[in-house]
């Protein structure tokens, strides 16, 4: 009976303005995150920046495959020399090529940021959720502790540590991954404050919520709750803050190997390539401009992509 | 208020006391042996070696050397530099001076830029004024601070010879002339700093105004018919300071972080210089009251933070 209804309907063409319409109506429809993706795909200084973060992981972790230049290699015949074709970031003091160096220091700094984040978001999101969801006397304790940390002298005391500590650690776990393991490690515990903030915020203002009590009432478990129900909530503020995180840990990595405490001065990261190549500032100055330049444009392109990552993810600016 | 303030007080001395335990402890655990640098030296035998280290007290256990540190310190004491064999509070208060005039001179400079930068931008926000200034902020964050140094010194010291490279700490400012020979040589360092400061109190002003710009006070006082700039310093701005106060006071151990790489950089012989020398020479007297000092001046501005903050927003004093 429906059926020869419709059919009876004659087909009309569809308007010119209707066809229009109908190019912009997607047959799948729109989702959170496909609304954030289209935000940050529209946020320029984001995407230029993302694009430059993803050449400079697959230079660094791809390019020697191609650039087959040994960064350990000693050319006596071609010490300092300026950029040219065959060392297009020229040499260092003993004629070892500084592109072939900063490829593979690269890969150190890269992984040092990225690995400090890791350990700054985990941390910050364990403390930041039970403090938040627990409330009470743990809340109150936990946020001493953040305001502890808030107020210790960071610097110090990674110079500190990483100088006291590398002797065993070097021991134990070789003097590249040695260094890399206490680097790593206390910029992570030095900085998981802001997102354990974060996620505390998260949690008192939705842990009396009506979906979380649906969930207690079916008999759900309490960390299933926290992480399951109320924390996916906290996910854009955290991967803002991981973004940032990650550009912050690899300045303060560059920091201790300027500083002179961090990996040894045979391993190339961009920090000590930096700090090597001050002595030659007035003779051979791209030593140290180079690979501080390499420093400034990653950490720029990943604020740059937090920025749009936060707009992206905001529920507030959502179209 | 009063009772406001005390308790802020209040809340400082336990942190404190952590903070130095915390310090302590990680000197004390760490491995290495204070008088290892008599190790190779053949007339210091090992029971000599055994008495300097009884006569120095470092046969007790770490916890009683904690609490003696700690009554010692609280009468002003902080003991003797190994390396320099001067009491460390004469040794710390010939250096401070040189810290605290540097970092003073730039963060007050960063305030004068950053908040008119930051008014502007958001009152105009997304015109080219607030587009470049943005671009340039995620500049300022984004670069290391010691790359900026290197570059300040490379462009305005090597090329054109404007300032010198080297502080010269013997310097007196007796007339103008030396007045003027102690400004130069603090451009480069305060500038290196003032970068670094201006980018992100430019942020905070900026985000903190957008955030008071469409309250309906601000509405209210169009609507009386005040004129535009009273509203936007008199209402918008003096409300926006009151979380810009906070971030001020959490930014500050990133201060004296980025003073310990200027000094370094500049030849500054303020504490930040002090602190890497000692370290490198396992002065671990020096090293404790250093870092211990960055924890106290930490603490105390973010104390005066709490209390300017009670001051202008009386709501938090009742909480």
């Amino acid at each position: 009976m429906s059926e020869r209804i419709i059919d009876a309907i004659p087909t009309v063409e569809p308007s010119a303005a209707v066809k229009q319409l109908e190019q912009h109506l997607s047959s799948t429809p729109r989702t959170l995150w496909g609304d954030a993706w289209r935000r940050f795909m529209r946020h320029r200084l984001a995407l230029i920046g993302s694009v430059t973060l993803i050449f400079f992981f697959f230079a660094v972790y791809l390019g020697p495959l191609f650039y087959r230049v040994d960064p350990e290699a000693l050319d006596f015949n071609a010490l300092l020399s300026s950029p040219s074709l065959q060392h297009p970031f020229g040499t260092d003091d003993l004629g070892r090529d500084v592109l072939a160096r900063c490829l593979y220091g690269g890969r150190i700094s890269l992984a040092v940021g990225v690995m400090a984040m890791l350990i700054a978001i985990s941390l910050g999101t364990v403390i930041g959720s039970v403090a938040g969801f627990f409330g009470g006397k743990t809340d109150q304790l936990l946020m001493r502790v953040v305001d502890l940390f808030l107020a210790l002298p960071v610097l110090p005391l990674l110079l500190l540590t990483v100088y006291l500590f590398r002797v065993p650690v070097v021991k134990a776990f070789g003097p590249v991954f040695g260094i890399f393991l206490i680097v790593v490690t206390m910029i992570g515990v030095l900085a998981w404050m802001t997102t354990a903030r974060i996620v505390r915020a998260t949690f008192l203002s939705l842990k009396e919520k009506e979906f979380v009590e649906a969930a207690r009432c079916v008999g759900i478990g309490r960390s299933s709750i926290m992480f399951g129900h109320i924390l996916p909530n906290a996910l854009s503020p955290i991967i803002v803050a991981a973004t940032l995180e990650v550009g912050n840990a690899i300045i303060t990595e560059s920091t201790l190997s300027f500083l002179g405490v961090g990996f040894p001065p045979d391993t190339p990261t961009w920090g000590r390539l930096v700090t090597d190549g001050i002595n030659y500032l007035q003779t051979a100055p791209w030593l140290a401009l180079i690979p501080g330049a390499l420093i400034f444009l990653t950490v720029l392109s990943i604020n740059f992509m937090g920025d749009g990552l936060r707009d992206a993810l905001d529920p507030r600016s959502r179209l | 208020m009063s009772q406001y303030i005390l308790r802020r007080c209040l809340l400082a001395i336990p942190t404190l006391l952590v903070i130095s335990f915390v310090l302590f402890a990680i000197l004390a655990l760490a491995p290495g042996d204070p008088m290892s640098q008599f190790a190779l030296n053949p007339s210091v035998t090992a029971e000599v070696r055994e008495n300097m280290k009884r006569a120095l007290g470092l046969d007790q256990p770490w916890p009683i050397r904690y609490v003696k540190w700690l009554t010692a310190a609280a009468q002003g004491n902080l003991g003797y530099s190994f390396a320099a064999k001067i009491p460390v509070l004469t040794l710390i208060q010939q250096r401070i001076p040189q810290t605290l005039w540097v970092v003073g001179s730039a963060f007050l400079l960063a305030l004068l830029v950053a908040i008119p930068i930051g008014v502007i931008s958001a009152v105009k926000q997304y015109s080219v004024f607030d587009q470049i200034g943005t671009f340039f902020s995620f500049i300022g964050f984004s670069v290391p601070s010691f790359f900026t140094g290197l570059l300040l010194i490379l462009i305005f010291a090597v090329k054109l010879g404007w300032f010198p490279i080297v502080y010269s700490s013997t310097l007196k400012v007796e007339n103008w002339a030396t007045f003027w020979q102690q400004v130069r040589q603090m451009a480069l360092p305060v500038t290196v700093l003032l970068i670094q400061q201006t980018a992100a109190l430019t942020r905070f002003t900026r985000s903190a105004m957008l955030d008071n710009i469409p309250m309906d006070y601000v509405r209210t006082a169009r609507s009386k018919g005040l004129a535009d700039h009273t509203v936007v310093i008199r209402h918008v701005l003096s409300n926006s300071l009151i979380p810009v106060v906070t971030l001020i006071a959490l930014g500050i151990p990133a201060i004296f972080g980025g003073a310990i790489v200027t000094e370094n950089l500049f030849r500054v012989n303020g504490i930040g210089a002090l602190l890497i020398t000692s370290i490198n020479n396992s002065d671990t007297p020096v090293v404790m009251a250093i870092t211990f000092i960055f924890a106290v001046l930490t603490v105390l501005f973010n104390l005066v933070a709490d209390i300017v903050y009670g001051v202008l927003d009386p709501r938090v004093r009742y909480s």
